[in-house]
């Protein structure tokens, strides 16, 4: 045992440590700012909805920790919620004549959300592991695939939910429990498990070691490519989760639905502390960094410092700045 | 003065045999002789009294060491003992904390390796640094491009980079990228990159590590070579008698310190041994336990790895330890990974006498099988995470219901640490930064950890020090005597010999031969491996399909 060795851990804890806190640093220091411009920042009102528009986000988010954990990227998720929306708005308004305007309807189409999202995940992994093509080129293939059928569905235009039936589903969005949003309870729901599934699970450790180096999993008797397909199908079906929370926002899809999600799924993920390139991932980061890209956006809505327009620049500015202090971090 | 003989007392072991054996060699003829004819060269490149610290600890305890013109220095060491840490030191990858470094008789501190380089001290790593995807020729001169004008000189380049790789022995199509040439190519262009930077200093970190011996000899031839050019030559190994071959001085490291620096001549493989561990080797093998009539427990018939193995048929019995010898390439490796699982492959597995379809490496646990690879760093562990999770990878199951029970894995981590010895500075830190005899042990944890019974050990010792080899040879034997079957893959000629109670030995995708017992000796193996025993194996096997 060298002692070149033993001086090692230090080092590492220190830098690890530094790099669990920077996420919460960040948080803070944006809800302080927030509370210093504006005084309805920490209004009830306010928190609800900065936290139930990041439920979208954040649900998907979830999935691409994983997916980024194993080593693999999913820039479909975007345009893939986008065509789920649109072929859950069309089963909805199909099955309205048949089974009525009802609870039941609505049950019937999050079903088919849900099992669509599987399938997209599903062809999403097939196409990687068996088709042995990058994760990267499948999803940016899908990614177009998906959008362009939403605009073919739609037929350029915007797919509208019946009126009658969306005032039966608002509630999913705009209703909740106990005064907290549905979707703020759904989101944290998934966190909480995924952080579970992530820490406790043989499943987890499978991730993290597929990402860290497949040859040695592989040698591990982990059955590498069921872990992977089971990955891009979780991501489907959280996609297919966040789906159907969105559909009754808005009561419609259209060409522009769920445009740079994939943005901002990946960003948050990265600034919560998930390495890019896989091997680690830390659910509960990738929470931290969807509410800070949420605060980031209600921060430039509420006050005039700069145009919320750039938005999508400063998200962008985020992730490459995140990766940048990862790196260094790992070369330390 | 001609050669100084002398040992240091690194610690209260030294007072003893060992080196009150040393105090007598003294004023031996030899020395006298060549202190007569050929005085030595000056040294081109010194480490005086040079400390090294990380942080509070000190690595390296006031080293002196000397490199020479036209010489070949060995420095040997167990892992750990500081060889790494002093030849950074030297070539400019490390400042020294304490003493200095000396090139040409002037005190120097190299900012970074390239201002060495510059200097020309070369360090070879033993995981090369080449660009795989660039051709050879590139390598050979990246960044030190030849130009004519603004535009590279890609003919003047080829034509010595071909050249240089020929004298090297080497003749290879330069325009291949590096990532198509093999190994011991790979250690040639290293060399003539060394050599494109005018190298008067060559460090060489363990560079037959990876090379079958064929390969290691032209590496010597070119070594000679060198030496005759005048290029002092830094060389470290933990292959004693290619040491003892090779090497004109001889300085042995122990934790930090220097405990012996004497020509080779008066070294033997044996001493070096005993001078690195600090004691003395008593047996380095443990006692065989010699044949039995025990049950067969797995039986692999006509078996078939595209590519790699044609045909391959045999048995292992219960509390054996079956050696696989031959040469790089013969198929060993690719025939225990398709027997595992972990490459397609075709033909009859039999485990207890009924046959048993294996398709993946889990079927293969789930049968008792385990497998420990050659490539500890690329296939056997995860060297960014803890001692924790790379002990209970490949077991996960016996620590998850639905959940991962850290707790069980924590226990087994104590009792894994306990039974194989394994010393870390502490469990969670990343297992990359254990030492190599370290990570086997960890390894071999991790592959005991499926309790299976019967485990395949590929090259079980590669790249370790003889100490922590010891005690790995002791735990395969305790294998055997607790009634698994055990099949050691062996590149070591010695580790073959003084391990296995049989040996089979593979020659280009097919088994060459087997000797047992007392038969199994180096020529008989080589024999077989070279293929000089073929004339016999037809008439064996033709009398086995007689008997048949």
């Amino acid at each position: 045992m060298s002692a070149e060795a033993k001086v090692e851990p230090q080092r590492r804890r220190f830098a690890v440590d530094l790099h669990v806190i920077g996420p919460l640093l960040a948080l803070f220091a944006l809800v302080i700012l927030g509370m210093f411009l504006n005084d309805q920042f920490l209004s009830a009102g306010n928190v609800t909805n900065v936290l139930a528009r990041s439920a979208f986000i954040g649900v998907i988010a979830v999935g691409a920790t994983f997916v980024i954990t194993i080593g693999g990227l999913d820039l479909s998720v975007g345009s893939m919620s986008a065509f789920l929306a649109g072929v859950t708005i069309i089963v909805l308004n199909t099955l309205i004549p048949q089974t009525g305007g009802g609870w039941g309807t609505i049950i019937l189409g999050m079903v088919a959300c849900l099992a669509l999202g599987l399938g997209a995940g599903f062809l999403n992994g097939i196409l990687i592991t068996k088709g042995r093509i990058e994760a990267f080129i499948v999803t940016l293939g899908t990614l177009g695939i998906f959008r362009s059928l939403v605009v073919w569905l739609a037929n350029g235009g915007t797919l509208s939910l019946d009126f009658n039936l969306r005032e039966v589903y608002r509630p999913v969005y705009y209703g909740g429990l106990a005064g907290i949003a549905w979707p703020i309870i759904v989101f944290a729901l998934v966190a909480i498990i995924g952080e579970i599934v992530m820490r406790r699970t043989a499943y987890g450790r499978h991730c993290a070691a597929i990402g860290s180096n497949e040859q040695v999993a592989r040698y591990s008797a982990i059955h590498v490519d069921r872990v992977r397909l089971a990955t891009y199908m979780l991501q489907g079906l959280l996609v297919g989760v966040a789906t159907v929370m969105y559909v009754p926002r808005l009561g419609s899809a259209s060409s522009t639905t769920g445009i740079l999600w994939e943005l901002e799924a990946i960003a948050a993920v990265i600034i919560g502390g998930t390495v890019l390139k896989g091997g680690f991932g830390r659910v509960w980061g990738t929470v931290v960094g969807v509410v800070i890209l949420s605060l980031i956006d209600n921060i430039l809505n509420l006050t005039d410092l700069v145009s919320p327009y750039l938005n999508g620049a400063i998200q962008g500015v985020i992730i490459i700045l995140a990766v940048v202090l990862q790196r260094g971090k790992k070369g330390a | 003065m001609p050669y100084d003989l002398w040992i240091l007392g690194a610690g209260p072991e030294n007072d003893g045999r060992v080196c009150g054996d040393f105090r007598a060699f003294p004023g031996n003829g030899h020395e006298r002789h060549r202190g007569m004819t050929a005085p030595r060269p000056t040294p081109i490149l010194e480490a005086r009294r040079v400390s090294k610290s990380f942080g509070p600890i000190e690595v390296l305890h006031g080293v002196d060491f000397a490199l020479r013109p036209g010489e070949v220095h060995a420095l040997v060491g167990e892992n750990g003992a500081g060889k790494s840490t002093l030849m950074k030191c030297l070539a400019g990858y490390q400042p020294v904390s304490g003493g200095e470094v000396v090139l040409n008789g002037e005190p120097v501190a190299f900012p970074d390796s390239e201002a060495a380089e510059k200097a020309g001290v070369v360090l070879i790593h033993q995981e090369f640094n080449l660009a795989e995807q660039l051709s050879a020729e590139e390598n050979v001169f990246l960044g030190r491009e030849l130009k004519r004008g603004f535009f590279l000189d890609r003919k003047a380049m080829r034509a010595r980079a071909e050249s240089l790789l020929r004298e090297l022995a080497t003749p290879i199509d330069t325009r291949l990228p590096v990532s198509k040439l093999s190994v011991s190519q790979k250690q040639m262009v290293e060399i003539a990159k060394a050599l494109v930077r005018e190298a008067r200093v060559l460090i060489m970190d363990e560079p037959t590590a990876v090379l079958t011996g064929r390969e290691a000899e032209v590496l010597f031839e070119q070594i000679e070579r060198l030496k005759a050019d005048g290029v002092a030559i830094l060389y470290t190994s933990h292959k004693l008698d290619e040491i003892a071959r090779i090497a004109d001085e001889v300085t042995v490291l122990r934790d930090g310190s220097l405990v012996a620096n004497a020509p080779a001549e008066d070294m033997n493989p044996n001493r070096m041994a005993e001078l690195m561990v600090g004691r003395e080797l008593s047996t380095l093998f443990p006692e065989k336990l010699g044949e039995g009539a025990r049950e067969v427990v797995l039986s692999v018939r006509d078996f078939q790895v595209p590519g790699y193995v044609e045909t391959a048929s045999f048995e292992l019995h219960r509390g054996e330890i079956l050696g696989f010898a031959g040469l790089v390439g013969a198929g060993r490796t690719e025939l225990m990974e398709g027997i595992m699982g972990l490459r397609p492959a075709s033909g009859t597995i039999g485990r207890n006498g009924e046959t048993v379809r294996i398709r993946d490496p889990k079927e293969a646990t789930r049968h008792g099988l385990a497998y420990l690879t050659e490539d500890r760093k690329g296939r056997g562990l995860l060297l960014k995470y803890g001692l924790r999770e790379n002990l209970t990878l490949l077991g996960l199951d016996r620590f998850s219901g639905i959940f991962v029970d850290e707790k069980a894995e924590e226990e087994a981590l104590d009792a894994a640490i306990r039974r194989f010895d394994i010393r870390a500075g502490s469990r969670t830190m990343a297992v990359g930064n254990l030492s190599g005899g370290n990570q086997q042990k960890l390894l071999l944890a991790k592959t005991m950890l499926v309790e299976p019974e019967i485990v395949i050990l590929d090259e079980p010792t590669r790249g370790i020090d003889i100490g922590t080899k010891q005690q790995i040879y002791a735990f395969i034997n305790q294998l055997a005597r607790e009634g698994r079957a055990v099949i050691v893959i062996s590149s070591e000629m010695t580790e073959v010999i003084g391990l296995c109670d049989r040996v089979i030995v593979m020659r280009s995708g097919r088994i060459a031969g087997e000797v047992s017992g007392a038969e199994i000796t180096e020529e008989a193996i080589v024999r077989r491996a070279m293929g000089l025993e073929a004339k016999q194996r037809t008439e064996m096997t033709g009398e086995a399909v007689h008997v048949g």
